[in-house]
């Protein structure tokens, strides 16, 4: 091989913009400084890099969304992640973090509005995954807790590890979630959901929280004491008991620290 | 699930297998002058790279427990950097441990080195922050472009080889080992079509840039037999042209075929099957050239069973054991 073509006229030139945007779109003419080895239109040889990128990113989309991949289908999934694709294409080479623009992408597709769920499906599945790369923290030991007077318990704020998650929804989104990934989970029955993500090791885990729990654990999540959250738990729910959600917290290792109220 | 805990104690069985010594040695920081004055392309750069010659693959989670139950024939891994990114987890959790049983070697795939925009700086800072805190035992990169304003397109995609672009990518990489205080591997890449404005040949165009910046090279071989079936070179021929003493990694793995619109073979680099006996020969062809060296199989996607990767391992490994002594070796061009 040897340098060539130096006393030729100037070649085609193709920027990486031109090359971009035929890639992207298939309706456009590839750019005419793109050979073969004879000289020749590059033709389908363009196209290997229009399907390289189409069907890594589809990929990567089911990957991402596994939940919703099966309640569509893999060809509507398939459909759907084209249209995505183009409306966002990744602007940053991490991967692993796609997709955060599917939830509310999902939201306004017309021919999806009859399936209302699948916007907060995704966010869970997405909250799932954000859960699995989230920074590492050394959880307290429960004692702490339990040796706490109940007068400075209610009055310490809570500090919690990076991998903790709540969601809240209108629909069933943890027992939707659960069905399609556990064989034996029982089918959804309609109403709202919270769920609370905390990842023990290194596995994220859903738990369904009740209503009255995640009002507490939002309240606690913007800074107020175990005090203060729980007076606008009791609000909602009289019974609210808030043990349970502590003992999944510290079952989770999802507290890292604890603050006292000054 | 993998029985795994972030520090697990190294027991004795553990340890006893391990082919390396747990410290491999650090790649010296190196200061980067660019003058060509002052970078001696042709000489042997022993300092590209702290991997052993011997075989490696690319780091798959799902062979984590094999690989520390009985790694061989494999001593040391490739992982992708971009994977090791996030914050916390698994995946870095697993990348620690490994790192101390085993050399790393981190392979970016996101840095568009070719790109016609300046380098994301905050990527750049995310992979300083992985190099500084893994020290791995090489660093390498791609001859290409993957994102366009803003836009990553998760592929990598080709360049014509002008002046300009000589310029750009020099001083790209520049910037890079500038940044991360140490040299780097530049890779060649699979081709499928040219460019008319190209002046420059492939190698010809790698050896500048190692001249040009004392980075080292990384010759994937696999590349180099689908780039030359598609654009109708001779792979003998490339490999005679390229800078061989700059090469610190060899690069294999499997590629698809396909046909180009007058029906010719087209082969495409997949990484998603075993590595094909033509590669294996180029590959006897390159190390008979370039003596030993850290050789990588590559398999990436419809990643096989461990012992699937452990054999074409091994197949490495032969080659890597069958060399002909140095004195009969054909001269690399000096």
């Amino acid at each position: 091989m040897s340098r060539c073509k130096q006393s030729h006229a100037p070649a085609a030139m193709v920027s990486q913009d031109a090359f971009a945007r035929a890639m992207r779109d298939a309706s456009l003419p590839i750019p005419l400084g793109l050979v073969d080895q004879d000289g020749g239109r590059a033709g389908r040889r363009f196209s290997v890099y229009r399907n390289n990128i189409a069907v890594s990113l589809r990929e990567a989309m089911h990957s991402a969304f596994p939940v919703i991949t099966k309640l569509l289908g893999t060809e509507n999934m398939n459909g759907l992640s084209r249209l995505f694709l183009r409306a966002h294409p990744p602007s940053s080479p991490l991967m692993m973090f796609y997709g955060a623009e599917f939830p509310s992408f999902l939201e306004e597709m017309p021919q999806l509005s009859h399936l209302g769920y699948l916007p907060d499906v995704a966010r869970l599945e997405l909250a799932l995954r954000h859960a699995y790369h989230a920074a590492d923290a050394t959880p307290i030991a429960p004692e702490i807790l339990a040796n706490l007077s109940e007068d400075a318990l209610l009055a310490s704020r809570l500090i919690f590890a990076p991998a903790l998650r709540l969601l809240q929804s209108p629909w069933p989104i943890e027992a939707i979630w659960r069905f399609n990934t556990e064989p034996q989970a029982p089918a959804p029955q309609a109403g709202a959901q919270a769920v609370l993500i905390t990842r023990p090791e290194f596995d994220p885990v859903p738990h369904l929280l009740s209503t009255a729990g995640a009002v507490w654990l939002d309240a606690m999540q913007q800074g107020a004491s175990i005090g203060a959250a729980l007076q606008r738990a009791t609000a909602t729910d009289a019974d609210f008991d808030l043990s349970l959600p502590l003992t999944l917290l510290l079952q989770g290792g999802a507290i890292t620290g604890l603050e006292r109220k000054r | 699930m993998l029985p795994f805990s972030p520090n697990p104690p190294l027991s004795c069985e553990t340890a006893n297998h391990l082919p390396l010594p747990k410290d491999p040695p650090r790649p010296p920081c190196r200061s980067h002058n660019t003058s060509p004055a002052m970078t001696a392309a042709t000489s042997p750069a022993p300092s590209l790279n702290a991997l052993p010659a011997a075989p490696g693959v690319g780091y798959k989670p799902q062979h984590f427990s094999q690989i520390l139950a009985d790694a061989a024939p494999v001593q040391w891994l490739e992982i992708h950097a971009e994977n090791y990114m996030g914050e916390g987890g698994r995946p870095l959790a697993q990348l620690r441990h490994l790192a101390e049983i085993f050399p790393i070697s981190v392979h970016g795939v996101g840095l568009s080195i070719g790109g016609e925009a300046a380098l994301d700086t905050a990527h750049l800072a995310r992979l300083q922050r992985l190099l500084a805190w893994l020290e791995p035992a090489s660093f390498s990169e791609h001859l290409a472009w993957s994102t366009h304003e803003g836009h990553f397109y998760n592929d990598l995609l080709p360049l014509p080889y002008t002046g300009a672009t000589l310029t750009r990518v020099c001083d790209h990489i520049d910037q890079l080992q500038a940044a991360i205080g140490r040299p780097m591997l530049l890779e060649n890449p699979s081709s499928y079509l040219a460019f008319a404005e190209s002046t420059w040949s492939e190698p010809e165009f790698l050896t500048e840039i190692s001249r040009r910046t004392g980075c080292g090279l990384l010759l994937d071989v696999n590349n180099v037999f689908v780039s030359a079936n598609n654009l109708g070179f001779s792979p003998q021929g490339y490999i005679d042209d390229y800078a061989l003493e700059r090469v610190g990694e060899i690069h294999l793995g499997g590629h698809d075929s396909d046909t180009d619109d007058q029906g010719r073979p087209l082969l495409i680099d997949s990484h998603g099957c075993a590595v094909v006996d033509p590669v294996w020969v180029l590959l006897d062809y390159t190390l008979e050239r370039t003596g030993p060296k850290p050789v990588l199989i590559e398999w990436d996607t419809d990643v096989p069973d461990w012992p699937l990767l452990a054999a074409e391992a091994e197949r490495a490994a032969f080659a890597l054991g069958h060399l002909p002594a140095e004195a009969s070796r054909p001269a690399v061009r000096a």
